[in-house]
């Protein structure tokens, strides 16, 4: 008899715990729980950081199954070898085997690549946001600004940082970011003027909010949508900004590797081994287009509103 | 003088606001003078674009930014002088001691933030000290009082109806406990029965914290069912205020409050028409030299073109700024 009270006790428990879960499916998270969770049901954005995080995983292990030595290591007699046993991605011209060198590459091509989004993209966020909120003279002076940097061609604008700063890798990333920075401004300045109006905007400052609060907890999180779609974009072609700079001898130029420059130290004989352009290119397409599904996936994550 | 000071809570004198827009510059309010007790509760009813939210907002001191203009006059709050009251001290009357519901819950609320997060803000902002158990705790409380589940507190504004949004706004507003709510036409945006137990709930709130209130509407009736005083607004400066059974009574009334009342439909009386007041709401770009409702008013004459009316004395509660109330002043 006590036993079956004790079991039907139970039981209770656990339908009250199991309807509790089930009414507070979306009540008992956090936010960022609640991007996670939003951002798991989309297969595709899923797909793509499933993709990226192998890629990243492969680059960064590479020193446990790659010897870095093989990178430079040339043996003319083996050049121009088919992806094989031997060579998993073949050789190239001077016989090095190009799996080493797309690994080893992806350090600079990715991780610098990542590292010039992140930094325009922040830097990029604190300057549109103050300059589409506060508006006026302040918008003036920093967007016109902004427009002296996109007058000059990227590229240019790239080279006449490292003739400043001197070559090298870090050096590259400055320029780079100084290059990309405008544009970030200038969209999220264009998200932040439509949003400074509305009315919850007021709402908060009539909660005594101060500006700096106002700009980044309230308006830059209901902007942020366009800025990440954008950022996807930019990543793509931040990797390849690296690799024309490697081309033109600034930044990384060979034989350090790196996908771009991998790619131009082929160009020559793509015609008759096409798996020395297709294997690095596909790299560069593979890492751009995961991370163009994981920006899709968070942009509807972190709207609220597509939650349903 | 002092004693005054000290039992009004706030104290509008000549306030005069303008907007300077590339076209013309809008004159908002012009000499609008208003004084209100702690704990009283002021209905100011008037026409769209009479001023009435431009007041609110010089309250505030959140006029939109080199748009608007105090151009004269003062706010006194509780001693503070608005007008001219660093930034900083504003900030920390916004939301602590004033607090203000807007019109529309559909817009006011921000999308992306959970509405428990919202309103926790106006106390992370205010009582930055208090351990954060007892904040929780207090909005807990809060969202309960207004009526809404304290689990639904982690979901967002889209997933609530709009009077439940709009509950959520007075939530917001009333959790810091201010002295003065500026309620900006509250419940225009919501359904009538909705807006019943909206007036229900600011009303039942108010009392419990001792909480002054301005109600702005262009409903006469709301301000009947939820206020003490009422201030007719029109062209930007007060034009009638009393207690409500003065002004209700419609004994004396200026001319714009008496057409105010025909033109609200009446279940006894059998008139098929209702007396709307001809004409438009006076061109705030183009102010009259004399008084401003003159061009509409019935009892029109040649001084009230030329010569702008004072404010004058019904009795120690009841003004009235007409010419036709002129022999009053003597009474009292």
């Amino acid at each position: 008899m006590l036993g079956l009270i004790h079991e039907s006790n139970f039981q209770n428990k656990g339908v009250s715990k199991v309807s509790k879960t089930k009414s507070g499916v979306v009540s008992g998270r956090s936010a960022w729980g609640l991007v996670w969770f939003r951002f798991k049901k989309n297969k595709l954005a899923m797909c793509g950081l499933f993709m990226l995080a192998i890629m990243m995983l492969a680059i960064l292990l590479a020193p446990l199954y790659v010897d870095y030595d093989l990178v430079y290591k040339q043996r003319i007699v083996d050049k121009f070898q088919a992806p094989g046993a031997e060579h998993i991605f073949g050789t190239d011209q001077f016989g090095r085997d190009l799996f080493a060198r797309i690994i080893y590459g992806g350090r600079i091509s990715l991780f610098v690549g990542l590292a010039v989004v992140g930094i325009s993209f922040v830097t990029g966020c604190a300057l549109g946001g103050i300059a589409g909120y506060f508006g006026g003279v302040v918008d003036q002076v920093i967007m016109r600004i902004v427009d002296m940097f996109m007058a000059v061609p990227a590229i240019l604008l790239s080279m006449a940082v490292v003739a400043a700063l001197g070559n090298g890798t870090d050096k590259m990333l400055i320029a780079l970011s100084v290059s990309q920075t405008p544009r970030f401004t200038r969209v999220v300045r264009s998200s932040i003027m439509t949003l400074r109006n509305q009315e919850f905007v007021e709402a908060a400052k009539c909660c005594g909010t101060s500006s700096a609060r106002i700009i980044f907890k309230h308006i830059l999180p209901n902007g942020i949508g366009p800025v990440i779609v954008s950022a996807t974009l930019t990543l793509g072609q931040v990797i390849l900004s690296i690799a024309s700079l490697g081309f033109l001898g600034i930044g990384v130029a060979s034989p350090t590797p790196e996908w771009g420059t991998i790619l131009s130290e082929n160009k020559a004989y793509i015609r008759y081994y096409p798996y020395l352009g297709l294997l690095p290119g596909g790299c560069i397409a593979l890492s751009v287009m995961a991370i163009n599904f994981i920006g899709d996936g968070l942009r509807d994550a972190l709207d609220p509103r597509m939650k349903n | 003088m002092a004693e005054q000071k000290k039992e009004n809570l706030l104290e509008i004198r000549d306030l005069r606001v303008q907007y300077n827009t590339d076209d013309a510059v809008v004159h908002a309010l012009n000499g609008f003078s208003l004084s209100m007790k702690k704990g009283e509760n002021l209905g100011l009813v008037g026409e769209t674009g009479a001023g009435k939210s431009t007041m609110a907002l010089s309250i505030m001191r959140l006029l939109p930014a080199k748009v608007g203009e105090i151009t004269g006059g003062s706010i006194l709050y509780d001693g503070i002088d608005v007008v001219h009251a660093p930034e900083s001290e504003m900030q920390k009357l916004r939301g602590e001691r004033i607090s203000m519901i807007f019109q529309d819950p559909m817009t006011s609320l921000n999308p992306v933030l959970t509405v428990g997060k919202q309103i926790l803000e106006v106390l992370e902002l205010h009582f930055p000290k208090m351990d954060h158990e007892e904040k929780n705790r207090r909005v807990d409380k809060m969202l309960q009082l207004v009526g809404i589940s304290p689990d639904r507190k982690n979901e967002y504004p889209h997933q609530f109806s709009g009077g439940m949004k709009q509950r959520i706004v007075i939530a917001m507003a009333l959790i810091a406990e201010p002295e003065l709510l500026l309620a900006d036409e509250p419940t225009t945006a919501l359904d009538v029965t909705i807006q019943a137990q909206i007036l229900e709930l600011v009303r039942g709130l108010k009392e419990k914290f001792n909480t002054a209130m301005i109600l702005i509407t262009h409903d006469l009736g709301v301000v009947n069912e939820v206020c003490d005083n009422v201030a007719i607004v029109y062209g930007g400066e007060v034009i009638e205020s009393g207690s409500i059974d003065e002004v209700y009574s419609r004994v004396k009334n200026h001319p714009y409050t008496d057409g105010l009342f025909k033109s609200i439909p009446d279940l006894e009386t059998n008139a098929a028409r209702l007396q709307p007041i001809p004409g438009h709401m006076v061109d705030p770009t183009n102010l009259p030299i004399g008084c401003k409702f003159a061009q509409r008013c019935q009892h029109c004459s040649e001084r009230c073109r030329t010569e702008a009316p004072r404010l004058h004395r019904v009795n120690s509660t009841h003004f009235i700024k007409c010419h036709m109330f002129e022999e009053d002043t003597c009474h009292g």
